[in-house]
């Protein structure tokens, strides 16, 4: 029932576009006057006066800005990857030769966001399996992300377990932690579940932040090694970052073929219509808990680089707010597309490193991106028309 | 002790039912968990120390107290509700009929955007409510009860009274009731549900703001993340009581209230703020409807 278009009663609005603007920038300078002062608010009141008024101008001259945003439709349906095959071929290998011969051209500086970006890509294409084909809207993804880290922690720095011996261990217990979140998942629907899993991620790092003599608390753990290929320590970063790549490539290319597997199939089912695949035969409950617990593995495995890249975690780096992070790369990618997850992840990487002189306003800006990709763009970059939450 | 414990929990309670009742309402008509909220009340803790600052400048304090509280009081809830309406014209209108992901994620957006907004503004630091009262109070039985602490259990209670007299018997209040069992429906037999909404997220606000404040004056100390985690709390008592109903989120409220203060006291109050969602979650598991919701069937 609640599917059927309520349309709203017809706006009767018949100020003329210069009092509707004066009345808009009035109401919102008048919000913030109290947090910033007379000068702030009157600043704010006339730029806002002036857009609004430019642009309700320009939508009564021959409705400027529904073209514009059909245009931009125009431009970038989807930022499809090129049709012929030739063209796909050449962008691949050059975009393979920019990304192998990253260390050689780039400062330090440059490999470093790299090899982070890297990690994400890792995460968010995690994150990717459960949101975006099952769509169970996971909060508390970093959760499986500490857990990896902080379990390769511990086994190297109290037990002296190594790089290669710790990472079945941590794996397990991030895939097993991965199912013991499921088992409420598979009781909930859509917003409940969010909550439930945004309180997991919350305990585990509470627990982290107040376990004393495990975790250090706060101060974190730190003097973890790098792993050690081939008898030698990884420790530079050119090393790493090649290192990060393989588990990158690794990761993409695992995911792509589970997606496209009888697997993947029915997590894109449960997410199109629970009901329906059930009915089809698809167990949905075992489905759930596969898409759960194989997205942890990878956020464990993300976890695992992070915690051997910077050799130290603390409680600090798996905030709600790294989840939500990880959750934009997602949308801003598209749910459910793999090259699309890889974008955003590199995009939010990258771009609040690019604009360090704004680094203040990074956060302000991500909540209101939020918000109109919510509104304009729903699918994200590279997101087909097909997703949709229903559950 | 215990009775001690017993009166922090009943004060602590009184807020988080104030903010629940928010959130409990918001579901109630939108089926929304409005993530925003929590962020409100602290945008009311805020409001509060600066009009109070304001009037202090201005010599209203010196002049007369209870006047410049009052003010405070009112301008406070005016500027929330103001907020709760406009937010919900930005963010939530144009998703009305959007997969139910999209505004859920669009609140988070707006969370995250007015933490922001308030950190840049007012600064990073915490903020303290100038202090008007002394800590006195009532001795009860080796109790002692300061009276911020008899206000805040006062208001809360004065202010839920109002409003289930509000939702029980007035157009509105049965204007909204409608719109929560059917939107389409209650649309056909002439209830804008534009009003009925916008009027929901203004009353919500205006409760989380009364909240905010309270807590300001309680704890003398704001800062711009507040919100989130009495927002999280918020949540669960409103879930506690089964969400969409406001006899529940009130009864959840001071039950969460009362929970936490006497495991803080008991078991530890390191993992203070972890009860909560333990409580959460062991709800979700046992009885999702809450204490006081109805259980809905599922239909295809």
């Amino acid at each position: 029932m609640s599917n059927l278009p309520i349309r709203p009663p017809e706006q009767t609005w018949r100020t003329s576009p210069f009092t509707h603007s004066l009345i808009i920038a009035l109401w919102f300078s008048l919000l913030f006057f109290p947090f910033k002062g007379l000068e702030a608010a009157g600043i704010l009141f006339i730029v806002l006066f002036a857009a609004l008024f430019l642009l309700s101008i320009l939508k009564k001259r021959g409705v400027v800005v529904k073209e514009t945003i059909t245009n931009f439709k125009k431009y970038f349906p989807a930022l499809k990857f090129p049709e012929s095959k030739t063209r796909s071929i050449t962008l691949i290998l050059i975009m393979s030769a920019v990304v192998l011969a990253l260390p050689l051209y780039g400062r330090d500086y440059l490999i470093d966001i790299a090899v982070l970006s890297g990690i994400y890509i890792i995460l968010s294409q995690g994150l990717n399996i459960v949101v975006g084909f099952t769509g169970l809207l996971n909060l508390g993804f970093v959760a499986f992300y500490a857990i990896g880290a902080y379990s390769y922690a511990l086994l190297n720095t109290k037990l002296g377990i190594g790089f290669w011996a710790s990472m079945p261990l941590a794996l397990a217990l991030v895939t097993l932690s991965g199912f013991i979140l499921a088992i409420p998942a598979l009781r909930l629907r859509g917003d409940y579940l969010a909550i439930v899993t945004l309180g997991f991620g919350e305990i585990v790092r509470l627990v982290l932040n107040n376990w004393d003599s495990l975790t250090k608390g706060p101060n974190g753990i730190s003097g973890i090694e790098p792993p050690l290929l081939f008898g030698i320590h990884i420790g530079k970063l050119s090393h790493f970052y090649y290192f990060i790549l393989i588990f990158v490539l690794l990761a993409v290319f695992i995911i792509r073929r589970v997606a496209d597997s009888r697997i993947g199939r029915a997590w894109i089912a449960i997410r199109e219509d629970e009901i329906a695949s059930s009915s089809i035969g698809i167990n949905t409950t075992a489905y759930k808990l596969y898409s759960f617990a194989f997205g942890a593995f990878w956020a464990g495995v993300a976890g695992i680089l992070f915690a051997a890249k910077m050799q130290f975690v603390s409680p600090e780096s798996f905030t709600f707010m790294e989840s939500v992070l990880i959750l934009c790369m997602v949308i801003l990618g598209g749910l459910g597309s793999i090259p699309g997850v890889l974008l955003g992840a590199i995009i939010l990487v990258m771009l609040p490193e690019m604009l360090r002189e704004v680094q203040l306003y990074r956060m302000l800006a991500l909540g209101s991106g939020l918000v109109l990709l919510m509104i304009f763009r729903p699918q994200g970059l590279l997101g087909g028309k097909g997703v949709s939450f229903r559950s | 002790m215990f009775t001690q414990q017993l009166i922090n929990g009943l004060t602590l309670g009184g807020v988080y039912a104030l903010i629940a009742l928010g959130y409990t309402m918001v579901y109630g008509v939108l089926e929304l968990i409005n993530f925003a909220h929590g962020e409100i009340y602290m945008l009311g803790a805020y409001l509060g120390i600066i009009f109070l600052a304001f009037f202090t400048a201005l010599g209203l304090t010196s002049y007369s107290l209870p006047l410049a509280l009052l003010l405070t009081f009112i301008l406070s809830v005016v500027f929330c509700s103001s907020y709760g309406f406009t937010i919900e014209k930005i963010a939530y209108k144009p998703l009305r009929n959007a997969p139910r992901l999209s505004p859920l994620i669009s609140a988070i957006g707006v969370s995250i955007f007015l933490q922001n907004y308030v950190m840049l503004t007012q600064g990073a630091t915490d903020k303290i409510f100038p202090h008007l009262f002394e800590k006195t109070g009532l001795e009860l039985m080796g109790t002692s009860v300061t009276f911020t602490q008899i206000f805040i259990i006062a208001v809360s209670a004065v202010l839920m009274f109002f409003l289930n007299l509000f939702i029980t018997k007035t157009k509105m209040g049965k204007a909204m009731r409608a719109v929560a069992q059917d939107k389409v429906m209650s649309s056909l037999v002439g209830i804008n549900i534009d009003t009925v909404i916008s009027v929901t997220f203004i009353i919500g606000s205006g409760l989380a703001a009364v909240a905010g404040l309270m807590v300001a004056v309680y704890y003398g100390l704001v800062n711009y993340s507040i919100g989130y985690i009495a927002g999280i709390k918020a949540f669960t008592a409103a879930v506690l009581g089964g969400i969409g109903s406001i006899p529940g989120a009130m009864f959840g409220g001071i039950l969460l209230g009362l929970v936490e203060s006497l495991s803080a006291g008991y078991i530890s109050s390191e993992y203070k703020d972890a009860y909560a969602f333990v409580i959460l979650i062991i709800i979700l598991l046992i009885k999702p409807s809450g204490l006081f919701g109805k259980t809905q069937e599922e239909k295809v």
